[in-house]
């Protein structure tokens, strides 16, 4: 069974948003919680899908490297370490 | 139904492949699966192959492949491939995985794939697993850390999962080799019946049906998601030639297909399928977050302060072992070969035959053999490291750091193993996905101190530093030792940043890596490895060392002409008052001097004067300028050669560079300038022709072989000259 998304549409690829009005994986604090929504880069977005991270996962950070680079999060039962720079592509709900 | 005609066509595939297969060739099983799910363990314990499994990502960088007595008529061959996180490579190691299985055509192309999966994170595994059978290669999957999963209070039910996922599954642990016999049945009845799950999971002519079916006709393909692949993948395909390339590209034009939106929603809609069917087999889903023991170690190791000061240590405790723990082992070796040289000289009728065997061979091979306690340790220890899986987390407290220079979290582990040896070192950076910080570490890890570099480091440092404590804790020469490897750190660092500032790129790095959860090391896999370091060790380096002793002790014994009579004539005249000792020891250094060694070493000698180093060392430097591990055993052989003791005294290599003279002044020869410019210039010298292979097979040209040669031996000649001069 497949469901078919028109996804040139998707608001889940859309360009990066102007302001800072989303928060992002990157805005976490330790042991902050969150819901990933949608991603800002298409390219970064599709190794962090395979790697779990997918929209409506629940992630939490679980700690961060000295001087806050690289972090590592919690995703789906297992801890995945990425730069900030990357953990800012996945935006996260409200 | 979609999947229909592949199935059809693999099992009339195999129907014939096994015909010849049971008259002549073996099958071949390929086993597949993330980094750090057991696959490696898996494939030791299926054919007793020795190899080395670390607890870090990208390990086995390239296929391996052993044998399977699967039962008394069926012997199969098994591929162990590198872990990946899905058919889409993202670094070098893991394109092969997709070379093989997109391409039936492929000599290692499997009759079964064998997906070993850790069930502590199953939709993670099954995305990769899913993957695999929707290409249309019988699959066999093996559950694998139920133990760890069912610690986390997870129950799989693998009849379920079975009939879900319509492929046989097996439980297995890979390290004690539990299940292996269901795992046996599983594959002798894919081979036997091959089947495949109904349908494909996931569908590409679901989405774009006129793009897959315009694909498989132009391609003769019968597998719609293959025929995906040939779309999104075909740049990185080799068995397709330029023609077929474009032709894919034009068919993406055409059907103005956008590959980064499909292929996103290819995972998404994979995991969602996952979801369905993990939720029916597995009860008990642990909440996520909350820290388990391995995360709350996390919290230490990579604390901004206890973080670092770990490593530190750890590199410390390195250091001490490999000087101040190896040393008691080292000086019974070392007397050791000293007593046999004496006794073989004293009961060996005297001639060119017995010093041969005892200033030729002897003395070149017990050179080398005085190190296997500090290649032992330093091989246990870097096992260690990255068995427990420690190594990652040392990637991400460096990676930050090691941007800076131009290269990447993931550069750590060649720049760590390059301690150990470069040429495994360099292999490893085939994990780097980026390509230019993979080029930028291949380029620097041969400045990282090697195990060859050791043995010369130490006779040199013993020779001008004292050995006492200071702070009462730590050795002055295990300091002096440490100081030399940190040298051999700063430098690559330093000339990574150079490379980084003068190799442009467009490309983004990137850092997405998994942390694995502590484990505790195999001790059978650390002790296997640690044997093979050594025995490799004394082997390989021992063969090149025995020829090259040989060659040199006939070069230094023998001399154009009768140069080498007509020298010791006149010796015996010109010192006729001299003691027995002194006119033996004048002697014996007049006859190497007029041989062809010694002509060799007086041709380079103007070259190398302004480094501090006479025509001897210039013999040395010239016979290890293949492999620099040659040149304890040289200096052995010269010093042994060019000393009059055939007393059969018990002299080391030691004492005998301790007691060496400067003719000139008569002082010691080996001052601390010279020892330390000698130092510097092994610490930086390109001297290793397997590095130099290497790094050209893994470049795939010469010009970087060729770059990394130059800029090291340039370094190598201005830090040495610049050391000499300054200390003189």
């Amino acid at each position: 069974m497949l469901i078919k998304l028109n996804l040139n549409k998707d608001s889940r690829f859309a360009p990066a948003p102007k302001a800072m009005s989303k928060r992002s994986v990157a805005d976490l604090k330790p042991g902050e919680r969150a819901t990933i929504e949608s991603f800002n880069d298409q390219l970064m977005s599709l190794k962090l899908l395979e790697m779990g991270c997918l929209p409506g996962a629940e992630v939490c950070l679980h700690c961060k490297a000295p001087l806050g680079d690289p972090i590592c999060l919690n995703v789906s039962g297992y801890c995945l370490s990425m730069r900030r720079s990357e953990a800012a592509t996945i935006l996260i709900e409200n | 139904m979609p999947g229909r005609p592949a199935l059809n066509r693999q099992i009339r595939r195999h129907a014939k492949h096994k015909l010849t297969a049971s008259l002549s060739t073996s099958p071949i099983l390929a086993l597949i699966g993330n980094p750090n799910a057991g696959k490696s363990s898996l494939f030791n314990q299926l054919t007793g192959m020795r190899q080395k499994t670390g607890n870090f990502p990208g390990v086995t960088v390239d296929k391996k492949s052993g044998t399977w007595t699967v039962d008394a008529q069926l012997t199969a061959t098994v591929v162990d491939l590198p872990g990946v996180y899905s058919i889409y490579p993202k670094s070098l190691d893991e394109q092969l995985v997709t070379d093989i299985l997109a391409n039936p055509a492929h000599p290692d192309y499997p009759d079964v794939a064998v997906v070993v999966v850790d069930a502590s994170n199953l939709h993670r595994n099954l995305l990769l697993f899913t993957q695999v059978a929707d290409l249309g290669v019988p699959t066999v999957l093996a559950l694998n850390m139920l133990d760890v999963a069912m610690k986390q209070s997870k129950q799989v039910n693998s009849v379920r999962l079975a009939m879900r996922l319509g492929v046989p599954v097996v439980r297995i642990n890979a390290r004690t080799g539990e299940g292996i016999d269901s795992l046996k049945k599983a594959v002798m009845g894919q081979l036997e019946h091959p089947t495949l799950p109904g349908q494909l999971f996931f569908d590409p002519a679901d989405g774009e049906p006129d793009l897959i079916t315009d694909t498989k006709e132009h391609y003769q393909l019968t597998n719609n998601y293959l025929a995906l692949q040939y779309i999104i993948q075909h740049d990185g395909f080799s068995f397709l030639n330029r023609s077929q390339q474009v032709g894919l590209d034009e068919i993406i034009k055409k059907h103005n297909f956008s590959e980064p939106t499909f292929q996103a929603n290819e995972t998404i809609t994979r995991y969602k399928r996952i979801a369905t069917v993990v939720s029916e087999a597995v009860t008990d889903q642990r909440p996520i977050g909350q820290p388990t023991w391995s995360q709350k170690f996390d919290r230490i190791l990579l604390h901004p302060v206890w973080g670092y000061a770990i490593f530190g240590m750890v590199l410390l405790l390195i250091f001490q072992a490999i000087f101040a723990w190896a040393q008691p082992f080292m000086d019974a070796i070392d007397t050791g070969v000293a007593w046999l040289n004496g006794q073989l000289k004293a009961s060996l009728p005297a001639g060119p035959l017995t010093d041969l065997l005892t200033d030729g061979i002897l003395a070149g091979i017990g050179g080398i053999l005085v190190f296997i306690p500090q290649i032992a340790f330093l091989f246990l220890l870097v096992a260690l490291l990255e068995e427990s899986g420690y190594m990652s987390r040392v990637m991400v407290i460096m990676d930050r750091i090691m941007r800076k220079f131009g290269l990447n979290g993931r550069s750590v582990v060649p720049l760590i193993s390059g301690v150990a040896c470069a040429v495994p070192a360099i292999m490893a950076t085939r994990s780097i996905g980026t390509r230019r910080d993979r080029l930028i570490t291949i380029l620097v890890t041969p400045l990282m101190s090697c195990s060859a570099r050791l043995p010369i480091y130490t006779i040199l440092i013993a020779l001008v530093v004292p050995s006492q404590r200071v702070i009462g804790l730590f050795n002055l020469q295990g300091l002096a030792l440490m100081g030399l490897y940190l040298l051999g750190l700063v430098s690559a660092l330093l000339s990574a940043y150079v490379l980084k500032l003068l190799l442009k790129t467009k490309e983004r790095g990137f850092f997405i890596m998994e942390l694995p959860t502590f484990k505790l090391p195999r001790w059978n896999h650390v002790g296997m490895t640690v044997y093979d370091s050594v025995r490799s060790f004394v082997w390989e380096a021992g063969r090149v060392i025995l020829a090259i002793s040989i060659v040199l002790w006939v070069l230094a014994s023998y001399g154009p002409g009768n140069a080498i009579e007509q020298a010791e004539t006149r010796v015996r005249k010109e010192n006729a008052t001299l003691a027995n000792d002194d006119l033996q020891n004048r002697i014996a250094s007049e006859r190497l001097e007029a041989s062809y060694a010694g002509h060799f070493g007086h041709f380079i000698e103007p070259a190398i004067r302004p480094l501090g180093y006479d025509w001897k060392i210039g013999i040395a430097l010239l016979s290890s300028f293949a492999a620099r591990e040659v040149f304890v055993g040289t200096m052995s052989t010269i010093y042994s050669i060019g000393s009059g003791d055939d007393d059969g005294e018990n002299t080391t290599i030691r004492q005998r560079l301790r007691e060496e003279r400067n003719p000139d002044t008569g002082q010691p020869m080996y001052t601390p300038a010279l020892a330390w410019s000698l130092l510097v210039f092994y610490v930086f010298a390109m001297m290793c022709m397997s590095t130099l292979a290497a790094t050209q097979r893994e470049t795939k040209s010469w010009k970087w072989p060729a770059v990394q040669l130059a800029y090291m031996m340039i370094l190598a000649y201005v830090s040495a000259f610049a050391t000499y001069q300054l200390m003189k």
